[in-house]
């Protein structure tokens, strides 16, 4: 087991920067969330740090022990393919011991290894069946098996659960979990599914066109992004646009928000806030003032959309639509095309750098 | 339910009858009549030409077994059908391997038509051209005496070595046509996957790609061997007085003795033993596979 050190990696194909100059550092034992849309370089960045390509410059560190220039079959890393990637010629426990076999393992060391990886994913008694005798998910856990049998430095995951359905998808996310925390391995999980990034990992980097864009603990990524696309790729933001009043912003029509999180600029310059569609109330009228919600907008419900537990108003000022997510406590519905009053405290209300 | 489906697939065969009839009426008209009728022959004492009388005989099949001649060169054609295909494997293999997983885009489509050029080409155009790289003071020999500088003499006219070349030659883009197919099948995260997993190349090669690409080798195998072992025209042209193998007696006996009873019963022979070759062959290459 062993942490894994990436400084000012770059990789380049042709004139397109998949990789530039990303730094991060995957603490050992930590489970590690590389999220970005398609084309961010996040799936370039985990098949640098398997091997399967190098980089043009930067370094790769796996225990301390620079890496960068040697190939994937030597690096010692266990990883698990999107499409799972098993041997279709072999049984399931051999496509386990595969890994051990290759090494010139003992027969009955390789055997008793074997069974206690499948025990750990609980496919003990499948050892002798075929992938394609499998589910999905079973497959998704004898690719699991596969990779940490050989006590790995590193367990790398491509899109793993990509593949499944979504009640599958919840229980394979606890399940892998469990087993990252069992055999406690430094994992670094590559997803384009931010709810997947923020259940399951301790630190999240966000990538976009090949550069890191923020890096942290998953709450803090939420409560602070430190821009706007890190505010609205994970989970929902409202972004208002203005001008820095130091304490705050002034939107175009001088209405001011005060913001007591983020980032200070000086007075004067660009700049966004970021309010979370939850953090916001909604109310007909405007009634007393609030002093703990000081920010407020008035503005006319555009749509309603009911989803069981909540509903989520769409809510029109001033040429910009309003989301806002209203837990369902059973009290008076708003309607659509009605005039409300939208309030928000400022410790919810994130300053970050204008566009 | 069961009847449903019995029901429905006999329907479909009804209405599947226009389509699959042309196939099987040609295949009736074109191999299965001409073939009852050399199996007809080759009970035959003489050819039913000119008024000449004949009756029905086992004689023709009792000449293979009775003079050893036709043993030993059916021996040396299923020897020249094994080194052929093995050669075909050897040169074929790493090629659709090229093709398949190294090569990509234009690249891939121009070495791609250029295995399958023998195809386009005339085969008694083909074996005479290597009639004339292969003879003494021939290309072959010329090139490389110009090229080394001690004096060498290539003749491999009228050779043994002489009928596998132009065999190989002639056959080797089924080797690798059926090889590139089911290599192109194997998923590339299959090879990562087992070098993350700290396989060597080699070990990649013994344990997964060659046993998934199986079914190509097997059918390669299978359209190279059976045709070579009845093959008559590369090992008369290249082969001259050594080119007598199993394929040029059967031809001799057509077109030369015409002995046609002869030839049909010699030619039952083969294929009765290749099809015992092929059975015997099977659950052994299945197993593989």
């Amino acid at each position: 087991m062993a942490g894994v050190q990436v400084s000012n990696l770059s990789r380049s194909f042709g004139a397109h920067k998949a990789l530039d100059d990303v730094s991060i550092d995957f603490a050992d034992g930590g489970f590690y969330a590389l999220l970005g849309p398609s084309g961010s370089g996040k799936t370039t960045l985990l098949r640098q740090i398997a091997g399967f390509d190098f980089p043009d410059s930067g370094r790769i560190a796996i225990g301390g022990e620079s890496v960068e220039r040697v190939p994937v079959e030597k690096r010692r890393i266990g990883m698990v393919f999107q499409n799972y990637a098993l041997f279709p010629n072999m049984s399931v426990a051999d496509n386990v011991a595969f890994g051990l076999s290759v090494r010139g393992e003992a027969k009955a060391t390789i055997a008793s290894e074997v069974q206690r990886a499948l025990d750990l994913v609980q496919l003990g008694q499948l050892g002798g069946r075929r992938p394609h005798q499998l589910s999905g998910g079973q497959r998704q856990r004898v690719a699991l098996a596969r990779a940490i049998v050989t006590k790995p430095r590193v367990l790398l995951l491509d899109e793993p659960l990509g593949a499944l359905d979504k009640a599958l998808r919840i229980d394979m996310q606890i399940e892998l979990k469990r087993i990252q925390r069992e055999i406690g391995i430094t994992t670094i999980f590559v997803t384009h599914d931010q709810e997947e990034a923020l259940t399951m990992s301790d630190r999240i980097g966000i990538l976009r066109g090949g550069r890191l864009v923020q890096e942290g603990p998953p709450e803090d990524i939420y409560d602070r992004p430190k821009s706007e696309f890190a505010a609205t790729f994970l989970g929902d933001a409202n972004i208002l646009r203005g001008e820095t009043t130091g304490t705050g912003i002034r939107l175009a029509d001088g209405t001011a928000i005060a913001a007591k999180a983020g980032a200070s600029f000086a007075a004067g310059t660009k700049a966004s806030c970021a309010v979370r569609p939850e953090r916001i109330r909604i109310a007909a009228d405007s009634g007393s003032p609030d002093h703990l919600n000081g920010n407020v907008l008035k503005g006319q419900v555009s749509k309603r959309i009911f989803a069981g537990n909540n509903s989520t108003y769409f809510v029109d000022r001033d040429g910009q639509t309003i989301k806002v997510i209203v837990q369902n406590t059973g009290m008076e519905k708003l309607a659509e095309g009605q005039e409300v009053v939208l309030r928000w405290s400022p410790e919810s209300t994130v300053l970050i750098a204008g566009n | 339910m069961a009847g449903q489906v019995a029901t429905g697939s006999r329907s479909g065969l009804r209405s599947a009858l226009p389509l699959l009839l042309p196939a099987y009426l040609w295949l009736t008209v074109a191999i299965f009549l001409p073939l009852s009728a050399m199996v007809f022959f080759s009970f035959m004492t003489e050819l039913p030409l000119s008024g000449k009388a004949w009756f029905f005989t086992l004689e023709n099949y009792a000449t293979f077994f009775s003079q050893g001649l036709y043993l030993t060169l059916l021996l040396a054609s299923l020897r020249l059908g094994l080194e052929v295909t093995l050669w075909c494997v050897v040169i074929g293999y790493p090629a659709a391997y090229v093709l398949a997983k190294v090569l990509k885009g234009r690249s891939r489509e121009a070495i791609f038509l250029l295995v399958i050029l023998p195809f386009w080409s005339n085969g008694l155009v083909r074996i005479f051209s290597w009639a004339m790289v292969l003879r003494e003071g021939g290309i072959l020999d010329t090139a490389l005496n110009a090229v080394l500088p001690f004096k060498i003499n290539i003749d491999l006219m009228y050779s043994y070595p002489a009928v596998i070349i132009g065999l190989v030659h002639s056959y080797v883009p089924y080797m690798v046509l059926t090889c590139y197919l089911t290599l192109q099948a194997i998923d590339d995260s299959l090879i990562e996957a087992g070098r993350s997993l700290g396989a060597s190349r080699l070990q990649m090669l013994k344990r997964v790609i060659i046993p998934l690409s199986m079914p190509g080798l097997v059918a390669g195998a299978a359209l190279i061997f059976v045709p070579v072992v009845g093959s008559f025209m590369e090992p008369r042209i290249l082969g001259g007085r050594t080119g007598t193998f199993y394929g040029t007696v059967i031809e001799d006996q057509f077109v030369a003795v015409f002995n046609w009873p002869l030839g049909a019963a010699l030619s039952f022979i083969l294929l009765a033993v290749v099809l015992v070759i092929l059975a015997l062959a099977s659950p052994v290459l299945k197993r593989a596979a």
